[in-house]
């Protein structure tokens, strides 16, 4: 187990997890590969975050191992992983800046002292660039708008320069431009060899849009292109709903099957 | 005027006084934050009161103050620690049995020995008076290891009070930081006991923190205004105690909470005028804006749809 072959991101074999008494799914395994760009897709309480806070080893598996990047995942991570949190689960009153919170991305870089050389700030400043919101860098988090704030996030975790990028729900609460703007940057992210894992519900906006798709309800439905996977079948699998594709040209659109009879 | 500042120096016990308070001041300035910022106060709160059970139990049995409350106080986070683990009970319930289960057991046990009473209010209110060059030994080690281990582990302390979850996965020890955290809180409520009082020492710790939060939205800044602040009210209040003949923890907690409503006051009065006065217009070709600048500290122009597009 310990030699995997360099290609593989993450390896999950035999992955069990629980919530007190509560068994959130087990016996799952997954392999995902170097330079994907995934999203994992499934419906509330289908344990998708379990999964992916199992990759961050946030959650400790009751039974089952983690390994990132060949290396097993415990209590504190080993891997080269930028995460960026649910915006909900963030606290924005917390007193930092821009600046502040996006450096928190170079801590584990940084020497013994508590504050930053010339090269973190550069590298703060860059991301901070890249990612159009320099002009913010000493403002309170809070001030920001829902698509800036998503970017300070994003922002912190490329300070970090990372392998693979974790996000959960990242484009929830934000408008349809800034989710378009956002997934058309992880996808260039993900061209210049950055893995990607992200978790959404959304399938019109987000899901039908990514490379790779991953259908998960206390274990994996089904993976592949989302032409492969978005089909009536796999989908009622995974939502315990029947669920209606449309293909429109290269565009693909879920919906519910059976609209609610007003008549009634 | 140099007289009021010179003439209590003249007694040894307030120049013991003064240089306590002023250690005591830069520990609470520096817990005070991470207190407030992780929404604590209560620990805080309930720690001195464990404490005093630790205390009494020391006093009993023989054995040095500091180390019979330190035991017990160390004992009491590491068992609310464990008891939240479990995520059934929520931390303030679980503060709330501990230590005043233990604070309960040093009333119970002084009430047996009347002796013992003299001190008692000196150890609820806090008192000066027996400040003894050990003491300020003690509590100048504290502080000199409180400011070392803030120093080296600053990064550390800031991402796991924001953000723990992210911090674990950035590669910081969050349980590790959690448990050095509890033992120099611990430690500090312990060695300001006696001048703060057990009853009073909570209020010590938050309020200037507090006060500082309410001046800025930015953490170094917050962290150095608590430090200040915390060292004034504690050399301050200990004059007062001097001229008011009044319990040192008493007035430390009042010049304190006068600080901070006045903060608190001008925060409110700017906000106002600020709601008032800056109706901010202005417009994006055929769209006119009107809105209000809430925040003091940022006033932002721009709009989302600006500088939006990405790479």
């Amino acid at each position: 187990m310990a030699k995997m072959q360099e290609q593989t991101m993450i390896e999950i074999t035999n992955l069990s997890c629980r919530y007190g008494s509560n068994e959130i799914f087990k016996g799952v395994n997954l392999k995902i590969e170097k330079g994907i760009f995934a999203g994992i897709v499934g419906p509330n309480g289908s344990g998708k975050t379990t999964l992916i806070k199992s990759m961050l080893g946030v959650i400790k598996p009751t039974k089952g191992k983690v390994y990132v990047n060949g290396g097993l995942v415990k209590s504190r991570h080993p891997s080269k992983i930028g995460y960026i949190p649910q915006l909900e689960a963030i606290e924005w009153d917390f007193p930092v800046t821009v600046e502040q919170a996006v450096m928190m991305g170079r801590y584990n870089k940084m020497g013994i002292f508590p504050w930053p050389n010339k090269e973190d700030k550069r590298i703060v400043r860059s991301v901070l660039e890249r990612l159009g919101i320099i002009q913010y860098i000493n403002h309170h988090i809070k001030t920001l708008s829902g698509g800036e704030q998503q970017r300070v996030f994003l922002a912190r975790a490329l300070a970090s320069e990372p392998e693979l990028l974790i996000l959960d729900e990242p484009t929830s609460g934000v408008d349809l431009k800034t989710q378009h703007d956002i997934l058309h940057f992880l996808l260039t992210l993900n061209k210049k060899g950055i893995t990607i894992i992200l978790i959404t519900h959304d399938l019109n906006a987000v899901a039908a849009h990514l490379p790779w798709i991953i259908c998960f309800n206390k274990g994996i439905i089904a993976q592949g292109m989302p032409e492969d996977v978005f089909k009536p079948e796999i989908l009622k699998k995974t939502y315990n709903a029947d669920v209606t594709v449309l293909r429109s040209g290269g565009l693909i659109l879920m919906a519910n099957a059976k609209p609610l009879n007003t008549d009634d | 005027m140099i007289e009021f500042f010179i003439t209590p120096l003249k007694y040894e016990f307030i120049v013991h006084g003064i240089i306590a308070g002023a250690l005591i001041g830069i520990l609470c300035g520096i817990i005070g934050v991470y207190i407030v910022l992780r929404g604590m106060s209560y620990i805080g709160h309930g720690l001195s009161h464990a404490a005093f059970g630790g205390a009494v139990i020391g006093y009993i049995s023989s054995v040095n103050l500091y180390i019979a409350a330190g035991i017990w106080g160390l004992l009491s986070a590491l068992l609310i620690n464990l008891i939240t683990r479990g995520k059934k009970i929520k931390a303030d319930a679980a503060i709330g049995i501990v230590t005043t289960a233990s604070f309960a057991l040093g009333v119970a046990l002084i009430s047996r020995i009347r002796r013992f009473t003299k001190n008692l209010e000196a150890v609820l209110f806090g008192n000066i008076l027996g400040v003894t060059t050990e003491d300020l030994l003690i509590i100048g080690a504290v502080t000199l290891i409180v400011i070392i281990v803030f120093f080296f582990l600053y990064k550390q302390m800031l991402f796991v009070t924001f953000d723990p979850e992210s911090a674990s996965v950035y590669g910081i020890r969050v349980n590790w930081i959690d448990t050095i955290f509890s033992t120099l809180l611990a430690a500090s409520i312990i060695v300001s006991l006696q001048v703060l009082g057990v009853t009073l020492i909570a209020a010590a710790i938050i309020i200037p923190a507090s006060t500082a939060r309410l001046l800025t939205n930015n953490f170094h800044k917050m962290f150095i205004l608590s430090i200040i602040i915390s060292i004034f009210t504690s050399i301050a209040g200990i004059y007062a105690s001097f001229y008011l003949n009044a319990a040192s923890g008493a007035t430390i907690v009042l010049l304190g909470a006068a600080i901070f409503t006045i903060v608190l006051i001008q925060n409110y009065i700017h906000r106002k005028i600020l709601e008032h006065e800056h109706e901010h217009v202005h417009s994006h070709g055929d769209i006119i804006h009107h809105h209000k600048h809430l925040d003091k500290e940022e006033h932002r122009h721009e709009h989302e749809d600006k500088n939006s597009s990405l790479e």
